[in-house]
């Protein structure tokens, strides 16, 4: 088991205020690790931290070699402005190879490739020639992960990946994130506010209140304060 | 075939079309990101402030290229920022700079020189604006153009679409950002003078918008764009020729014809989908 991802007593922030504090977590190989957290606790710092958008403000933080070199499978949260663009699901795909053409201005046939093969693995390979904004919310998120795998095949950063999907399409979403953590063993870390979705299929939770809140398995999570009072089980609320 | 021997045979008429040509077609690839990005209304504000750097150029009597270039760069960075940062509602703070830089023109030139036939053709056009220099300058803005697009294709790509993973694969989004500002903030001012501060911007409008009408991929957009740009710059000059009406109006009722048409073309494919 090779980690991928180490924190160890990392701040990161912005000019004058630090919006994660004092954090210290791992992201190894085959991980399925949830960020939960109110709106403003420090998860979108978090996650622009990890991709290399924001730089520790304290603490060290050490990438594995591999991810640095292609970059983290990432999945941002939908703009507005991506429902209605005019853009093939290939099209879509293959922009997820850019780091690995560097300077290069065009696609090499084995970044083609790597494109098609993760369309087939997702299951939308028929769509290639559709246009992305015809496509239902899931088909969209699957054009997405199929494009953050041509960055990296060891790591997926998804960012509050369920916002705007309707129930079905939000279990099929879950559904297909644990078959490639567990089938393909690709680490997952995923930000989200659907906690009840979650606790089942997580192997680790991290919450954050700028500080960590709680780090560690879904069951201890369960028994915590925290942990009943998001989850809303019998005594929470007090 | 003889009309256009009888155009082409003022040279007043071929700087325009040559200068024209180009300047539609960096407008239309600008205008793709631009609007794909929802920063449409960039294109108008940098347009009015463009009419204030140069009434005031003219009040004072500078050389208008190298004093409104400058300006219209800083307010096309300060739109970029202002749209970035969404601390403010962006729209609304660029429709008011644009109506402050507009008033400044104005005031500007009615405390000096009076409404010149200059000043007004900034307002709505005149053929007779392109110069010699103008039209290299617009060949070297659009060499500039056409190359980021031929070498940088998939990574304006993937900044269009999206930002957030352009930047986390390690694309310098900034950098991007800035050179497209810099790019549309001169093709703006290089236009502006034949097309009309009021309706320059729609050069970088009209042709992305009537593209996503029909085509599918962010490929064929962009050449459907470039082309467009030209034809419907053409058919505009020609029209305004041939009737004696003001060159920018009759481009931008091509563009608004090849709209309609695209609707259209869009509305019959998608009937006969259904049927």
């Amino acid at each position: 088991m090779s980690v991928l991802i180490t924190c160890s007593h990392v701040d990161f922030g912005y000019e004058n205020h630090d919006a994660v504090i004092d954090l210290s977590m791992e992201v190894a190989e085959g991980d399925y690790l949830c960020v939960i957290g109110a709106n403003g606790s420090g998860k979108s710092t978090l996650v622009k931290g990890l991709l290399g958008l924001l730089k520790p403000t304290g603490g060290t933080l050490t990438v594995a070699e591999e991810l640095r070199r292609t970059g983290i499978g990432y999945l941002p949260q939908q703009t507005a402005a991506q429902r209605d663009f005019p853009a093939t699901v290939y099209e879509v795909v293959l922009s997820g190879a850019l780091s690995r053409s560097g300077n290069r201005p065009f696609y090499s046939a084995a970044e083609k490739k790597l494109a098609q093969a993760n369309m087939e693995r997702l299951g939308i390979a028929s769509l290639k020639r559709h246009c992305y904004r015809e496509l239902s919310g899931g088909q969209q998120q699957r054009v997405l992960i199929a494009r953050a795998l041509c960055a990296t095949s060891r790591m997926l950063i998804l960012d509050e990946p369920t916002t705007g999907l309707d129930p079905s399409a939000i279990q099929d979403f879950y559904r297909l994130v644990r078959k490639l953590n567990r089938e393909e063993h690709i680490a997952i870390l995923m930000v989200t506010h659907d906690v009840a979705n979650i606790v089942g299929q997580a192997s680790k939770i991290l919450h954050l209140q700028q500080r960590v809140l709680f780090y560690g398995t879904p069951g201890d999570y369960r028994k915590t304060e925290a942990g009943r009072r998001y989850l809303g089980g019998e005594d929470g609320w007090n | 075939m003889e009309l256009i021997r009888e155009m082409l045979s003022y040279p007043f008429l071929v700087r325009a079309f040559a200068g024209g040509i180009l300047v539609s077609l960096c407008a239309a690839l600008l205008g793709v990101m631009l609007v794909l990005r929802r920063y449409s209304m960039i294109g108008d504000g940098l347009s009015h402030v463009s009419f204030g750097a140069l009434s005031v150029a003219v009040a004072a009597g500078w050389s208008p290229l190298p004093v409104s270039i400058p300006v219209v760069i800083l307010a096309a960075f300060f739109l970029l920022r202002i749209t970035e940062s969404g601390k403010m509602k962006s729209d609304a703070a660029i429709a008011m700079i644009s109506a402050s830089a507009l008033a400044v023109g104005i005031v500007v030139t009615s405390l000096t020189t009076g409404m010149t036939t200059d000043v007004s053709s900034y307002m709505f056009g005149s053929i007779l604006a392109m110069s010699r220099a103008d039209v290299w300058l617009s060949a070297a803005v659009s060499a500039v153009v056409l190359g980021l697009y031929v070498f940088c294709y998939h990574k304006i790509f993937a900044v269009t679409f999206d930002e957030s993973f352009a930047k986390a694969t390690g694309v310098r989004v900034s950098l991007y950002n800035v050179l497209i500002a810099v790019l549309t903030a001169v093709t703006i001012v290089l236009g502006m003078r034949m097309m009309g501060a009021m309706l320059i911007s729609s050069l970088i409008l009209f042709p992305a918008l009537t593209s996503m009408r029909v085509f599918k991929s962010f490929r064929s957009v962009v050449w459907s764009s470039g082309i467009l740009a030209v034809v419907c710059f053409c058919i505009g000059i020609t029209a305004s020729y041939v009737f004696s009406t003001p060159a920018g109006a009759s481009v931008v009722l091509a563009d608004l014809a090849a709209f309609l048409l695209f609707c259209l073309i869009r509305a019959v494919s998608a009937g006969k989908r259904k049927s």
